[in-house]
């Protein structure tokens, strides 16, 4: 990717973009297809997918067979770099369950023993978090916008769905996402013409299928930013840019150069072909083609600098490879850091005029700090023992979920918890990895010898494994702010933690167990293990699904909000948040997509802001 | 002095220098020297890497010789797939355990103990090393040990330590290319189409 150094930056630019992933990416698109010159700082190093990802590498040749680490959470070979649960030089604090009162680094990787009440995922590396991502590309619906107008709980946006649709249109076109229509409630279609085919289900997927097709669970194509065949380069960038023609081409041309999917390695490792959505290989290439972007590295923002007029001026960072303090100007400030990074600017942003940190007179910068809820079981199914050797790492992410499918019994009080869930899958065939069999030995008996070799033959890819994803409603117990004493490497004030479950994230979680447990058993399978009843130890530690939302939260009354609708602070009108940070509420979606639908509509906004003289 | 133990010192020779290199690239030298560190969060991702190319290994000769007669008796070699030390799987558990990181570290202590209770258990019931006893022999403690909720309670700890032991080396022999082969995994090759399951996966899970 072609960068330039701080010292080769310009005087000025219309827009400073904080952030280079999903929001920061999308940002870059729009604005400088719309012709403003954009700079963005990214606080870690550049990236090159196409050259830097090892798509094929075999597990032995990797450190301890690839298997996760402090270093490398997800695995040796994923393509988080400087980044993961602790970054180094970058501490954040925690409050600790077995340890006394007070504030403790963060240090946990391990999901299942850690006492720590949030984990903060961050990956310092152009695209951020982009790189390694799950791609799965749901929508919300209409009842995820105006969550307390349906039930009386959590926040609604100041927006409807209908407002964003067209935006996911169009995000959905720019970076291709395989899926179908299915019409069902709240799990909003696409517009004809969309979607790319999906693939087609795996052995495991049709067998969950028939068993919840007898549940009355819906199993349909998950939506995937995976190219399933090529995006049709001739017709959606002219569709994308009507009135843009030099725009349209730079997307047609970046556009041909992904390949669809080759069906084989996993999206984590990153995709040298392209075939998946990456900020790297699909916002940024275009964005550059425009000669309307520079991008910095290693530009760690610490604040946003306010001019006499109330308006911001720029920011100043640290150029992590000198570690000298450099200022940037521009006539707009877009954060795009994350919701927490975003957060942690702001509230480090102190000056006469905002001395609680910059755009918080609402006293709302940090609060409704939102994960989503997780919660796993995995089972063995006898019907799956020693079947035919057959190729099925297919797309290598999941082909087929269930989104959530009792909206009326929730409506009606039939369940004792608010919001919905959709259920992940995974299993069979994949490529063997270190742990494949770890704990065998409760089907076993213990075997070993040559019976476990022939036991091993039996029970490879008889293994599915489900994967719960809730919504978690906002609450006044989960926040950032700043800790008064500690500071990074860089001399920037960190933050700490506050977060609390409440019962109905708890209670959606043991749902989680019970319905993954009746699907196994439907299967004629046996549960590993034992579905966790009690909410509290059935869900995942705050921070480790990694679906961070909240912390500058939009609103209609500035009193309450920090953002407006188009994500520009009420307090500094040339100031917007692109990121996960506006959000109000945390569907059982996968958050991405709208984070960079969101995105899209607040720049729309920017630019004709812009054009009116406004900022 | 034996081969296993000239690689054991080729092996930390070739630390030292490993260390010696990313000293003068960490700008803290005293510390890096003195500890073993892992890959870091941005290692290089395209190279190969074996065993005793980021730390140094723990196992003495005599140590390495039980783990390889006990990764045997756990995966022996058949008409399907050779044994687990004839895939160096020997060589991935000193890797593991020599890992400066926590989850190995504990598992250092457990495999370390259990190597050595392994060969005074052998002592005590055969008058031999663990890799001397007979094939029967073997299969006779081990069966004492191979499943820890059916284990006398003095057998506990150890029956830990072969449980490990056997998830250890499943998954070092299973993610070589003959323990693939053996479970017949066929992905990881790039395909123009992606059709599905093909029929007769279809009839055998009787989704016709």
């Amino acid at each position: 990717m072609p960068l330039i150094t701080s010292s080769k930056t310009k005087p000025s630019y219309d827009v400073i973009i904080v952030g280079s992933g999903a929001a920061g990416g999308q940002s870059a698109y729009v604005l400088a297809a719309a012709g403003a010159k954009v700079l963005i700082l990214e606080a870690g190093r550049n990236y090159d997918p196409i050259t830097e990802s090892p798509m094929f590498n075999p597990p032995k040749q990797a450190p301890l067979r690839g298997a996760g680490t402090p270093d490398k959470p997800f695995g040796f070979y994923d393509a988080t770099v400087d980044g993961g649960w602790t970054v180094p030089n970058e501490p954040y604090m925690v409050r600790r369950s077995r340890r006394g009162k007070g504030w403790y680094e963060a240090t946990d990787v391990s999901l299942a023993g850690t006492d720590q009440n949030f984990m903060w995922w961050r990956a310092r590396m152009l695209g951020g978090r982009t790189n390694h991502w799950g791609r799965i590309a749901l929508r919300m619906g209409p009842y995820d916008f105006k969550p307390r107008e349906r039930d009386g709980m959590g926040i609604d946006w100041p927006y409807n769905y209908e407002d964003l649709a067209p935006y996911y249109d169009k995000v959905e076109s720019l970076i291709g996402v395989y899926g179908t229509n299915e019409g069902l409630e709240n799990t909003p279609n696409s517009s004809p013409g969309t979607l790319l085919p999906p693939p087609k289900p795996r052995a495991y997927e049709l067998l969950i299928k028939k068993a919840c097709d007898r549940l009355k669970i819906p199993v349909i194509p998950a939506h995937l930013a995976i190219l399933t065949q090529a995006l049709d380069a001739g017709k959606v960038p002219a569709r994308l840019h009507p009135d843009n023609p030099e725009a349209a081409g730079n997307l047609a041309d970046a556009m041909r150069a992904r390949l669809p999917c080759f069906w084989a390695t996993p999206c984590g490792r990153g995709c040298a072909i392209k075939a998946n959505y990456q900020s790297t290989t699909v916002h940024l290439p275009p964005a550059l083609a425009s000669g309307n972007l520079d991008i910095v590295t290693d530009a760690m923002v610490r604040e946003v600098e306010l001019g006499k007029d109330g308006k911001a001026t720029g920011v100043i960072y640290i150029d992590k490879k000198t570690r000298e303090e450099k200022r940037a100007r521009a006539r707009v400030i877009v954060l795009a850091a994350s919701g927490c990074e975003s957060a942690r600017i702001l509230l480090n942003s102190k000056s006469a005029q905002h001395p609680e940190g910059m755009a918080n007179s609402s006293g709302k910068v940090g609060r409704y700090l939102m994960d989503t809820v997780g919660s796993d079981l995995s089972g063995q199914i006898p019907a799956l023992e020693n079947c035919p050797p057959h190729n099925e790492d297919g797309a290598s992410e999941l082909h087929m979920y269930m989104p959530w499918w009792l909206y009326q019994q929730q409506l009606s009080h039939q369940i004792d918890f608010p919001r919905g869930y959709h259920i992940e899958i995974g299993g069979g065939r994949m490529m063997p990895r270190l742990g494949i069999f770890d704990g065998l030995e409760t089907l076993t008996g213990g075997s070993y010898g040559r019976k476990f070799k022939e036991d091993a033959r039996r029970y490879y890819g008889s293994f599915v494994d489900f994967a719960g994803r809730g919504e978690m409603i906002p609450n006044e117990d989960s926040y950032c702010e700043i800790h008064p004493d500690v500071k990074d490497a860089w001399g920037i004030p960190v933050l700490r933690f506050h977060f609390k479950w409440s019962v109905h994230e708890e209670k959606q979680a043991a749902h989680m167990q019970k319905t993954f447990a009746q699907i196994i058993e439907a299967m004629g399978g046996k549960v590993m293990g034992k579905p966790e009843l009690d909410g509290r130890k059935a869900i995942a530690p705050g921070g480790s699904i990694i679906h961070e939302v909240g912390t500058t939260c939009m609103g209609a009354d500035p009193k309450k909000s920090v953002l407006n609708q188009y994500c520009q602070a009420w307090d500094v009108k040339n100031l917007f948040v692109t990121d996960g940070g506006p959000f109000v509420s945390n569907a059982d979606k996968n958050p991405t997509l709208t984070i960079m639908a969101n995105a899209w509509r607040a720049c729309d906004h920017l630019l004709a802001e812009m054009k009116k003289g406004n900022i | 002095m034996s081969d296993v133990e000239r690689m054991d010192r080729r092996e930390a020779i070739k630390w030292m220098l490993t260390a010696a290199a990313t000293v003068s690239f960490l700008k803290s030298p005293g510390l890096a020297a003195a500890v073993p560190r892992g890959y870091g969060q941005d290692p290089k991702l395209m190279e190969a890497y074996n065993p005793g190319d980021l730390w140094p290994l723990t196992f003495s000769g005599d140590q390495r010789r039980t783990v390889a007669a006990l990764c045997d008796v756990i995966l022996p070699a058949d008409e399907k797939s050779p044994s687990a030390s004839q895939v160096k799987v020997p060589d991935f558990i000193d890797e593991w355990i020599s890992a400066p990181y926590p989850t190995q570290a504990a598992d250092r202590k457990l495999v370390i103990e259990g190597i050595a209770w392994l060969d005074q258990e052998s002592q005590k019931r055969f008058r031999k090393k663990f890799v001397d006893l007979a094939e029967a022999e073997k299969k006779r403690l081990c069966d004492d040990i191979c499943f820890e909720p059916k284990a006398a309670r003095a057998f506990k700890r150890p029956a830990q330590f072969f449980s490990k032991m056997r998830d250890l080396t499943a998954g070092a022999f299973y993610t070589t290319p003959e323990g693939m082969k053996d479970l017949q995994y066929i992905g990881n090759v790039p395909l123009t189409k992606f059709e599905g399951p093909p029929p007769e996966v279809l009839a055998y899970l009787k989704l016709g």
